[in-house]
């Protein structure tokens, strides 16, 4: 930012320095205001279907998840046109885990475990709640493997979580889930 | 040959001594100063000012611009094919394309005029013409989208078009070419142009609901070239003025034999009385042939009608309706200042600029100073009409528009420069040089009541060492000047597509937040739709295949189609089912003899395919939709002709038995 204005600046006085011939150079060619940057969460669109971080962002039941994909920088790229299937635990699935586990990992210096554990949450693809086959092995966005089994019609991953809800979104699909996925330990 | 070679060298000679001794630009060392770069500049990420629309010429199409970036926002289909997005290949839009000569690829488009209210550019629609087989198109600014394209009969080359009354009452176009009308018996010799011709305006009527245009009348004129036009207002609402030329109604050899006479025409129409005598009944219905086709946007599809009757008013049987007032040399512009009260004539061989006042043109007509009558029309004396001349404005006027400081701004085709004079005493002010051989200029509401006063665009013809060489063929350029100043000052340079002709712009504003984001699926009534995956299917209908197909990211339903045979018709309807901004899905199959269908979300369209030998035929989406466009993809199956092979379709479920487990 800091940059951009030093640019202008300069770029202001190499024209009054040029043109000062004119009289008719005034404050308003002055240098346009400097964009602030946004991923495509920040397009203004009240039309369009909701994408995955707007569906998040709208449930009381995520406001944990919708945190924690804040402090690891993942909604740009959640808002990106996809196809994402998002496996999204309830505020209730975060709380079943160890007392001071989350608050651990929404600490700045924890950041690239947080990062791993969402991205264990994200696979490409949008797969319907239908689609999947007992046994499938899903190949998750940080590199790891979930996998899927079915038992009496629900759909479980890593023997550890159920699909509870499952809502489409523009960019994709969320399956809202009633566990926290924990990727396997670093080799 | 040797005395018309002689004549041009000399013509050129002249027009070189002129263009030294008294029209070189006095500024030229500044002609791109110091803060050229910040008053063009719009950072990344930030919107423009203006929309600009510039006509493509050849190219048939019309490009977006925005202004002052000079960036080029999006080229909108009207009369060229493009395979780009479909046009004119899908089922769908091959009906916009229809006339009465049958189904044409291609046109000439060069001017273009934005929708008024009062004078005032309403951002409802853009009109275009195309010059070639004569039509008229609206573009919807909601959709920026080809909405409507009407042939004219008694037409050809519709040049002095579109252009419109001051609330889009009517749209405008007359005949560059005179011809034999349409009902007459046209093969005749072609130098009995006198007996036979007819110069021909079309009134189209616009439904001010939804836009759609019929035509109202048309007027039958005396045999000239009409070049261009533009409505009367405020003080002259309720006529229009046409600039004429080949008023020798030359039809050889028009380079020499049309610039005969000293002076043509301007031609005053009274609009509104002829619209009065249409209602009262009068005029003659005469049998003819012309196309209508209309774009519905609820289902994405275009009908083509041919009509087959106009009423046609002969003017000469309507006295007071049109005059005739003498214009110097071949008039190209004929532009109205804000008020209505000046009409200014750019007559392209002349040496000066008349301006006419609408004021002493009602008195000479009170007052019948005519000098005579040209084929039935009075003409009026030139001095009767006359506000007065600018003199020594340049060499080639071509065009004129005005800001909103009481100036007017001129471009000179010979001498290449804009030149800015004052209406009121019609002193030179400023002038600019161009690079090179300007034809158009364009200044924002620069031909309405509410001109603007900021930019001034000026489209070149010629662009020789301007831009880095890439062949013979070289792009043509826009420039763009600051005018806020008593100086105009150029700021940008940038090349166009196509051969850019008349222009328009309009605050981005008035546009910018009416723009459709996507279609609702749930308004998508083309009858082959599939609002979802569980109605994609395929339908045998005799040899006609149809695949009611859905795309959303990142597959198409169905991906996997067998039981087509050879000899049969398939049609795709791929119904794009994605809501979301900026979505767009494509389709193509290998073979396939047409454009790819580039479908918007919530839109269905349709590609024809006629598969050519058996085997599997692969299909996709070409649209970079998404990370996994490279997935959305899927097989036809052909088999010979009389195969059992019965019709099945299927996503996701056409698995091999021995694997029915996938690895990630
Ligand atoms: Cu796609």
């Amino acid at each position: 930012m800091k940059k951009h204005k030093i640019f202008f600046a300069f770029l202001l006085i190499g024209s009054m320095a040029a043109c000062n011939d004119s009289s008719t150079k005034t404050a308003e060619t002055a240098a346009p205001e400097v964009v602030a940057n946004g991923g495509q969460e920040a397009v203004k669109d009240d039309e369009s279907a909701k994408d995955i971080v707007k569906v998040a962002i709208g449930s009381k039941d995520h406001t944990t998840l919708v945190a924690a994909l804040k402090q690891a920088d993942l909604v740009t790229s959640l808002s990106n046109a996809g196809p994402f299937t998002v496996f999204a635990p309830t505020n209730a699935a975060f709380d079943k885990l160890p007392a001071g586990t989350v608050e651990g990992l929404m600490k700045p210096e924890k950041k690239e475990d947080l990062q791993n554990i969402l991205q264990y949450h994200v696979t490409l693809a949008a797969m319907k709640a239908e689609s999947f086959i007992d046994g499938q092995v899903l190949g998750m966005v940080n590199g790891d493997n979930v996998t899927v089994s079915i038992k009496d019609g629900k759909v479980m991953l890593n023997n550890s979580a159920t699909i509870v809800a499952s809502i489409p979104a523009s960019n994709g699909i969320i399956h809202v889930i009633d566990g926290v996925l924990l990727p396997p330990a670093k080799k | 040959m040797n005395l018309i070679k002689n004549n041009a060298l000399g013509l050129a000679t002249l027009a070189l001594m002129f263009g030294f001794s008294s029209c070189k630009p006095k500024n030229v060392g500044s002609a791109v100063s110091g803060d050229a770069a910040s008053k063009s500049y719009v950072a990344p990420g930030k919107y423009d000012e203006y929309y600009n629309f510039v006509s493509g010429g050849f190219s048939g199409q019309m490009s977006v611009y925005g202004l002052p970036s000079g960036r080029l926002l999006k080229v909108v289909p009207i009369f060229s094919v493009n395979p780009e997005n479909g046009w004119g290949y899908s089922e769908e839009t091959k009906p916009m394309l229809n006339t009465s000569h049958g189904f044409i690829p291609w046109d000439d488009q060069h001017h273009l005029d934005l929708s008024q209210t009062n004078g005032e550019i309403d951002g409802r629609w853009i009109f275009a013409n195309a010059n070639n087989t004569p039509r008229v198109a609206r573009v919807d600014l909601a959709t920026f989208h080809t909405a409507e394209i009407l042939e004219l009969p008694n037409s050809a080359g519709n040049h002095s078009s579109p252009f419109i009354t001051e609330n889009t009452e009517y749209v405008i176009a007359g005949t560059r070419f005179s011809v034999p009308p349409d009902d007459s018996n046209g093969d005749v010799p072609i130098n009995t142009y006198k007996q036979n011709f007819k110069g021909t305006i079309s009134f189209i009527s616009v439904d001010q609901t939804n836009g759609n245009m019929d035509i109202a009348f048309q007027l039958q004129c005396p045999a000239v070239n009409f070049d261009l036009s533009h409505a009367g207002k405020g003080v002259s609402s309720g006529w229009f003025f046409f600039s004429c030329y080949n008023t020798e109604q030359a039809n050889t050899l028009l380079e020499v034999n049309a610039s005969k006479r000293d002076k043509d025409f301007i031609m005053a129409v009274n609009w509104k009385q002829a619209a009065e005598l249409i209602k009262a009944g009068k005029g003659r219905k005469q049998a003819v042939k012309y196309a209508s086709n209309r774009y519905n946007e609820k289902t994405h599809t275009a009908t083509s009608t041919i009509k087959t009757e106009v009423t046609v008013m002969d003017v000469k049987d309507f006295p007071g309706l049109v005059y005739f007032i003498p214009c110097p040399k071949s008039p190209h512009g004929c532009d109205v200042n804000p008020t209505g009260e000046y009409i200014v004539g750019s007559g392209k061989l002349a040496a000066l600029i008349p301006v006419f006042s609408f004021d002493k043109i009602q008195k000479a007509i009170a007052a019948k100073a005519f000098e005579g009558e040209y084929e039935g029309i009075p003409v009026i004396k030139y001095d009767a009409a006359l506000y007065g001349e600018v003199k020594k404005p340049g060499l080639g006027p071509l065009h004129t528009e005005f800001d909103d400081k009481g100036n007017a701004y001129t471009t000179m085709f010979v001498s290449s420069e804009v030149v800015k004079w004052s209406v009121k005493d019609l002193k030179v002010l400023d002038r600019v040089p161009t690079y090179y051989s300007p034809g158009h200029l364009m200044i924002p509401g620069g031909d309405s009541k509410k001109p603007t006063g900021k930019y001034l665009v000026a489209y070149n013809k010629i662009t020789k060492d301007r831009f880095l060489p890439t062949g013979p063929e070289l792009a043509q350029s826009a420039q763009l000047f600051d005018i806020s100043g008593d100086k105009m000052q150029l700021i940008l340079d940038y090349p166009t597509i196509g051969e850019p002709h008349y222009a328009q712009a309009v605050a981005a504003s008035i546009i910018r937040d009416k723009s459709v984001k996507f279609f609702k699926i749930e308004d998508n009534s083309n009858p082959y739709v599939s609002k979802g995956e569980p109605t994609a299917k395929v339908v045998r209908e005799g040899n006609k295949v149809h695949v009611y197909m859905t795309a959303i990211r990142s597959h198409l339903t169905p991906d996997n189609i067998e039981g087509i045979k050879l000899g049969d018709e398939v049609y795709f309807h791929v119904t794009n089912i994605e809501q979301d901004w900026d979505v767009p899905h494509g389709f193509a199959i290998k073979g396939a003899a047409t454009g790819e269908l580039l479908i918007m979300p919530g839109e269905t369209t349709t590609l024809k395919w006629v598969p050519d030998r058996a085997g599997i035929i692969p299909f996709y989406c070409t649209d970079f939709c998404s990370a996994l466009h490279q997935e959305m993809s899927g097989y036809a199956r052909v088999s010979p002709a009389g195969s059992n092979v019965p019709i099945s379709f299927s996503t996701g479920t056409n698995q091999p038995k021995s694997d029915s487990i996938p690895a990630k």
